[in-house]
């Protein structure tokens, strides 16, 4: 069915795929050219990429013209968030993460 | 058509019962936390308001098919210029119901565009597990049930 959790992890546990993810994060409703520009990937890994994360939910499109525009779609990920990270833990994995982050820029800096 | 977002989500119910969820001031307050109030005619106001009768957003009921399409303008009270526009498509897909929330028409510079990005997804996970479970549950709480299913 299209809510299965399991097409969400699948989908995820590819890098090429969550690199289609944040290209839609900086940038939503991009046409497949625009989602292929500058990628190391064929125009058919693409597709075959994007169907999956359509399937999963991650993805969502619409017709405009002759053209399809992709747009990211964070609800599956906000569900499992709410799952297993729920209110209470967030504010300390909220400070793990901007540790992470800075010193991740100090690793940069140097 | 311009649409800067759109979220999607599959719940298992109906289409009415995915419109009151949205249009009925005693459902919005359990997952949405705060009531939407208009009585839903083209043309009228609706608002986004806290039970002390605080308006957090504003705005015009531009299109209403129930219970498959509403359309409103959304507004911060405080920034009245600053509109975008709202659409909700509720479609039934056998025994599912596929909820679309696209948000779009943003003015340039808009303040309203990144709040919205970390509010829909919430707001719409929200709803999700009050239907599928009747349960009311704060808009920023998490599940009390087992996640794994």
């Amino acid at each position: 069915m299209v809510t299965d959790e399991d097409k969400v992890f699948k989908a995820l546990a590819d890098a090429s795929r969550r690199q289609l993810l944040d290209k839609l994060r900086k940038k939503n409703g991009l046409t497949l050219g625009e989602l292929c520009a500058d990628h190391a990937m064929s125009r058919q890994a693409v597709t075959k990429h994007l169907v999956l994360l359509e399937a999963a939910n991650l993805v969502v499109t619409v017709k405009q013209g002759r053209e399809k525009l992709h747009y990211l779609n964070p609800v599956p990920i906000n569900e499992i968030y709410m799952c297993w990270i729920g209110q209470f833990e967030q504010k300390r994995l909220q400070a793990l993460h901007n540790l992470k982050q800075s010193l991740k820029e100090n690793d940069h800096e140097q | 058509m311009s649409n800067d977002y759109i979220y999607t989500t599959y719940i298992k119910t109906t289409a009415e019962k995915v419109w009151a969820a949205i249009t009925n001031p005693e459902f919005t307050r359990q997952y949405w936390g705060h009531d939407n109030v208009s009585d839903w005619k083209v043309g009228s106001t609706w608002q986004h308001v806290t039970s002390e009768g605080q308006a957090r957003i504003v705005g015009q009921v531009l299109e209403s098919v129930p219970p498959n399409r509403l359309v409103l303008s959304w507004a911060n009270p405080a920034n009245p210029t600053d509109e975008s526009r709202v659409t909700f498509e509720i479609d039934t897909i056998e025994d599912m119901v596929r909820m679309n929330v696209m948000h779009g028409n943003f003015k340039a510079g808009s303040s309203m565009a990144e709040a919205v990005a970390k509010g829909w997804p919430r707001v719409l996970s929200s709803m999700k597990t009050f239907l599928e479970t009747g349960k009311a549950l704060d808009t920023w709480a998490g599940h009390d049930s087992d996640c794994a299913k």
